[in-house]
C-alpha cells in the first residue's frame, strides 16, 4: 500500500482495498465504471417510470409496444437518438458548441462518487461530501450556458440567461437549507449525515426539506420550474439546436440531475439506506423512486411559473425563510440536550405552518407587473 | 445605475409549438419585455372566397367547414343562414331545433379544446388537455354517429339539416347531459385556484372595454372585458329567442377572466341543450330545395355567435348556380386586432398564454 | 400577486391528477382491439351499383371537387345509358357526401371501410371494376340509406363505454 501518494490522504483509509488483486489504481476503475453504469441504468429507468406514470396520470397507457410493458423503450430511444445525425448550423461558435454537452454531463457522474448507496458504498468517502456536491453540481450550468450561447440563435440566447439567473439565485436557499441540516449531523460527509438519522431529518426540519425540494426542482428545471426549457415558448430552450448524440448527452444531463436530487434528497432528509429489512442498496433505491414519483406528479399538475416570479420566488420567499430557519434551528440545538431531540418535531412543524402563512400573506409578491415602454 | 440595453427582433415563426397554427410574430425586445408585435399572416391561405365562386350554392358547404375547423358546424350554420335569408326560404321547426343542439354541442367542444390549449400554453404538461379531449370525444362521437365524420361534418343543408338524427341519438345525449356536468366541475377543482395560475393569468393581457369596443373584438373576448354583448340576446337568429339563458361577463378583462367565462359558457350551453332537447317536435328535417339553387339577385348578410366570435357570410347572388361572391367576416382576424395592446410591456411567457386565452383558429384568420 | 389560499388550490390539483392515476386508462389498443365505427361513416372510398345506375351524371355534377368521371355510350341497354367509364380518384375527394346524396336512383353509396391507403398515388383512383356493389368486396355504409345502416353493427360510444365512479 502506497503511504505518499497525496491522492490516497483524501480518501478516508476504510474505503481502500489493501488486498485487491492490482491495487488501488484497479479497485477504482472498476468501481468508477460500476458507478457510471448504475447511474446510467437507473436513470433509463427514471425515464421509463415517468412515461407510465404520466400516461396513468393522463388516462392513458405509457408506451407498453417495445418490449414486455414497454420495458424496452429507454433503449429503443437512446439508439434512436444515437442513430440520427447530428445537424450543425453554420454559424455556430464551433470549440464552444461541441464543448458544452461534456462540460454538462461530466459534473453529473462526478457527483456520484460520493453518494451512499449502502452503509460505507461510495467510491470515495469525502469528508467534505456535502460541499463537494454543490459546488461540481453548478459546473454543468456552465455546460448550458456555453450551449445557449455557442449556438446562433436567440431563444436558445434567451433560454441560457434564464438558466445562469435562476441556478445562481437558487444556490443560496440551498445552501441554508443545508446548514441547518449540517448543524444537526456535525458532519459534511455524506454517509454521516445517514447515520445520524436516527429520526429522519424530513421529520426534524420540515421548513428546510420544502425549501431544498423546492430550490432543487428550480436548479435542475424541472416543473414547475421548467421554463428553462420550456417546450411552449422558447421552443426547447438550449438544446434547440442539438441533434443526435450531443442531444442525448443533454437529455442525459436532464435526467441525470433528476437522479440526483432524488438521491440527494434520499440521504439528507429520509435517511438514506437505513430501513428494517430489505437490503440497505434496495431501500436506497426505493426511496428515491418516491421522490421521483412526486416529482412526476408535479410533473403532471402544475403549470409552470415566470422568470421574474421564479426570482421573485428565490429572493423573497425562500431566502429569507431559509436564514430564519437556520437561527432557529441553531438555537434549538443549542438549548436542547442530546436525547430529546424530538421536541423539535413539534415545534418545527408549528414554526413551518406559522412561517408559511405568514410570509406569503404578508410580505410576498410574486413577479413584476406590466412594464412601461 | 441603470444598466443599458438595446432591443432586439425575434421571429416567432410560424412553426412554433404555441402559435395556434401558422402565424408568425415578429417581436421587438428588449431582454424578455416585448415592446413591439408586428403579425405576419397569409401562412394558411388557400382561397376559399375564391373557391366559393367556382361551386355551386350547397358545394360551398364543405369548403366552409374547413374555415374554422375546430367548429364547423357554426360555419355552416352562418352560410346556410345567410343563404337562406338571400333567398327567403322557410326552415322547418324541426330541422331549427337540430341546428340549435349541433351548434351549442358545438360549442361546448370548440371551448373544451379552446381551455385545453390554454393550460397546454401555460406548462402543465397535457393533462388538462387530455383530460378535456376526454370528454370532447363523447361530444364527437354523437356527431359521428349523426353525420359520418368527426371534423367537417357537412351537415347543414339550405333548407334545413341534411338527414335526420338516428334513433339512438337521444338517449346518447341524455347520457352526455348526465355525464358533463360534472366533469366540468372536475376541471374546476384541477386548475381553477392554482396559485401558479393565478399569479401567471390574472392581471395579465388586460383588455379595457372601450378598447375593446372600438377594436371590433368579439365573443369571449369582449365579455370578458364586461361588455354583456351576445349575438344570440342582441339579435337572435334561428330560435334562439326561445330558450333561457345568462350571458356570463368578466369584471377585468385580463386572462384568467376569459378562461372563466368559456367554463360559465359551457355550462349556459348545457342549459340551453336540456330545454332543446325536450321541447324537440317532430317534422320534416328539410325544406324542399332544389339540389341546384338559383337564389334571386341580390345580397344578404347574417352573422352567428360562433364559439370564438362573431362569424358573418355576405353572399351575393346573380341568379346563376355560383355565387358571385361571398365573403366571410372572419372571427379570429378581427380579434387578433387588440393583440398588440394586450400584449405591449408583458413577457414572452405571458405572450404565450394571452394569445391563448384569444383562442384563434388560424383557418379563419387566413382562410 | 399575492402568494394566497396558500398552497390549498395546488394541492386540489394534486388530488384530482392521482386520482386518475388510480383510474384504468381509457385505451383502446389499436389493431389488436377497435371500435366500431358510426353506421353512417363515410368512408374513403365509394361503392356503385352497376344495375341502378342510369348515367345521369348527376353524382358528377354535384362533386365540388370533380372527381368523378363518367363515359357513356349511346348503346341502351334496358332503356338506360351503357356506362363504359366510372373513374373516381379518391385522391381528392373530400369525402362530402353531396354525390352520394344527390343520386337520384340510389345507386352511389360510401364504403364502411376507413383503412384504405395505398402505397402510390396512382392506386387510389378507383375503376369500374373495384367499385361494384355486387362483387360483394365492398361492404357499403348507411350514410343516406337507412335499410344499410340498420344491419351494421352499433357505434362504440364513450358516454357508454365508460362509466364515472366519481
Amino acid at each position: 500500500m502506497v503511504i505518499n501518494n497525496p491522492v490516497i490522504y483524501a480518501v478516508n483509509p476504510q474505503t481502500l482495498a489493501a488486498d485487491w488483486p492490482g491495487g488501488f489504481w484497479w479497485h477504482w476503475v472498476l468501481f468508477a465504471l460500476v458507478t457510471i453504469i448504475v447511474v446510467i441504468l437507473m436513470v433509463m429507468g427514471y425515464i421509463y417510470i415517468a412515461r407510465r406514470q404520466i400516461g396513468r396520470m393522463q388516462s392513458r397507457v405509457g408506451p407498453n409496444r417495445t418490449g414486455p410493458f414497454g420495458l424496452l423503450q429507454p433503449i429503443a430511444d437512446v439508439l434512436k437518438v444515437l442513430l440520427k445525425e447530428s445537424i450543425t448550423p453554420d454559424a455556430v461558435d464551433r470549440p464552444v458548441y461541441w464543448l458544452a454537452p461534456i462540460v454538462g454531463l461530466v459534473p453529473v457522474f462526478v457527483v456520484f462518487a460520493v453518494m451512499p448507496f449502502t452503509d460505507g458504498g461510495m467510491l470515495a468517502n469525502l469528508n467534505v461530501g456535502i460541499l463537494y456536491v454543490v459546488a461540481i453540481s453548478s459546473i454543468s450550468t456552465i455546460g448550458m450556458f456555453m450551449a445557449g450561447w455557442g449556438s446562433s440563435n436567440k431563444y436558445s440566447l434567451i433560454s441560457a440567461m434564464r438558466v445562469v439567473a435562476a441556478v445562481v439565485s437558487y444556490e443560496f436557499p440551498v445552501l441554508l437549507s443545508i446548514a441547518s441540516i449540517l448543524l444537526l449531523s456535525g458532519s459534511l460527509s455524506l454517509n454521516d449525515i445517514v447515520l445520524a438519522q436516527d429520526i429522519p431529518f424530513i421529520l426534524l426540519q420540515p421548513l428546510s426539506f420544502i425549501i431544498f425540494f423546492i430550490a432543487g426542482l428550480a436548479e435542475i428545471s424541472r416543473a414547475p420550474f421548467d421554463l428553462l426549457e420550456a417546450d411552449q415558448e422558447i421552443v426547447a430552450g438550449f438544446h434547440i439546436e442539438y441533434s443526435g448524440i450531443k442531444f442525448a448527452l443533454f437529455y442525459l444531463v436532464e435526467y441525470g440531475e433528476a437522479f440526483l436530487l432524488s438521491c440527494l434528497i434520499t440521504t439528507i432528509f429520509l435517511a438514506g439506506w437505513r430501513g428494517p429489512i430489505l437490503p440497505e442498496w434496495l431501500w436506497f433505491i426505493l426511496k428515491s423512486l418516491i421522490v421521483w414519483f412526486v416529482m412526476v406528479w408535479l410533473w403532471a399538475t402544475m403549470p409552470r411559473v415566470r422568470i421574474d416570479q421564479l426570482m421573485a420566488l428565490a429572493w423573497k420567499f425562500l431566502l429569507p425563510l431559509a436564514i430564519i430557519n437556520l437561527i432557529v434551528t441553531a438555537i434549538q440545538v443549542l438549548t436542547l440536550p442530546q436525547d430529546s431531540l424530538w421536541i423539535m418535531i413539534p415545534v418545527n412543524f408549528a414554526i413551518t405552518a406559522v412561517l408559511i402563512l405568514f410570509w406569503s400573506k404578508k410580505f410576498f409578491k410574486l413577479g413584476w407587473g406590466r412594464v412601461e415602454v | 445605475m441603470a444598466i443599458r440595453t438595446e432591443p432586439f427582433v425575434m421571429n416567432m415563426g410560424p412553426v412554433h409549438p404555441s402559435t395556434h397554427g401558422v402565424y408568425r410574430m415578429r417581436l421587438t425586445l428588449d431582454g424578455e419585455v416585448i415592446i413591439d408585435i408586428e403579425p405576419v399572416v397569409g401562412y394558411l391561405h388557400r382561397g376559399i372566397e375564391k373557391l366559393a365562386e367556382e361551386r355551386t350554392w350547397t358545394g360551398v358547404i364543405p369548403l366552409t367547414d374547413r374555415l374554422d375547423y375546430i367548429s364547423s358546424m357554426s360555419n355552416n350554420l352562418a352560410y346556410v343562414l345567410a343563404v337562406e335569408k338571400l333567398a327567403g326560404i322557410e326552415v322547418p321547426e324541426r330541422a331549427d331545433y337540430l341546428r340549435v343542439i349541433m351548434a351549442e354541442l358545438q360549442r361546448i367542444s370548440n371551448h373544451l379544446v379552446a381551455v385545453g390549449s390554454f393550460f397546454n400554453d401555460s406548462g402543465a404538461y397535457y393533462t388538462p388537455f387530455l383530460q378535456m379531449y376526454r370528454e370532447r370525444e363523447k361530444i364527437v362521437d354523437l356527431f359521428e354517429m349523426v353525420c359520418g365524420q368527426r371534423l367537417t361534418y357537412n351537415y347543414m343543408r339550405i333548407g334545413g339539416v341534411s338527414q335526420d338524427v338516428p334513433d339512438e341519438f337521444i338517449p346518447a345525449l341524455y347520457k352526455l347531459l348526465d355525464q358533463l356536468p360534472s366533469a366540468i366541475d372536475t376541471f374546476d377543482t384541477f386548475l381553477k385556484e392554482n396559485e401558479i395560475l393565478l399569479a401567471r393569468a390574472k392581471g395579465v393581457g388586460i383588455l379595457p372595454p372601450d378598447m375593446a369596443i372600438n377594436s371590433g373584438v368579439t365573443g369571449p373576448v369582449l365579455r370578458g372585458s364586461g361588455v354583456a354583448w351576445d349575438l344570440r340576446k342582441a339579435d337572435p337568429y334561428s330560435i334562439y329567442d326561445r330558450f333561457e339563458f345568462d350571458i356570463p361577463t368578466g369584471e377585468a378583462g385580463d386572462s384568467y377572466d376569459r378562461y372563466r367565462i368559456r367554463i360559465e359558457e359551457m355550462r349556459q350551453s348545457l342549459r340551453i341543450l336540456n330545454q332543446a332537447v325536450r321541447q324537440l317536435p317532430s317534422g320534416p328535417v328539410k325544406a324542399d330545395v332544389p339540389h341546384l339553387i338559383r337564389p334571386p339577385v341580390g345580397d344578404a348578410y347574417a352573422h352567428i355567435e360562433a364559439p370564438k366570435g362573431e362569424l358573418g357570410f355576405y353572399v351575393v347572388s346573380d341568379n346563376s348556380i355560383s355565387p358571385y361572391r361571398c365573403h366571410i367576416r372572419p372571427t379570429s382576424l378581427l380579434n387578433l386586432a387588440a393583440l398588440r395592446e394586450m400584449a405591449i410591456g408583458w413577457k414572452i411567457a405571458d405572450l404565450v398564454l394571452i394569445f391563448g386565452s384569444i383562442d384563434i383558429c388560424l383557418g379563419e384568420v387566413d382562410r | 400577486m399575492k402568494f394566497e389560499r396558500y398552497g390549498l388550490g395546488m394541492a386540489k390539483g394534486l388530488s384530482v391528477t392521482l386520482r386518475y392515476f388510480f383510474r384504468s386508462p381509457s385505451v383502446t389498443q389499436y389493431p389488436e382491439q377497435r371500435l366500431h365505427t358510426s353506421r353512417r361513416i363515410r368512408g374513403n372510398e365509394l361503392v356503385w351499383d352497376r344495375q341502378k345506375c342510369t348515367g345521369c351524371c348527376t353524382c358528377a355534377k354535384s362533386c365540388p371537387q370533380g372527381v368523378i368521371e363518367i363515359v357513356t355510350s349511346t348503346n341502351m341497354v334496358n332503356n338506360k345509358y351503357e356506362v363504359e367509364k366510372y373513374r373516381v380518384d379518391t385522391g381528392y375527394c373530400i369525402q362530402c357526401g353531396l354525390c352520394v346524396e344527390s343520386c337520384p336512383y340510389g345507386a352511389l353509396f360510401f364504403s364502411n371501410a376507413y383503412e384504405c391507403s395505398k402505397y402510390r398515388r396512382s392506386e387510389l383512383i378507383q375503376d369500374k371494376e373495384d367499385m361494384m356493389l355486387e362483387s360483394g368486396k365492398k361492404q357499403p355504409s348507411g350514410y343516406f340509406y337507412p335499410e344499410i345502416a340498420a344491419e351494421l353493427p352499433r357505434q362504440t360510444l364513450l358516454v357508454e363505454k365508460i362509466i364515472e365512479e366519481d
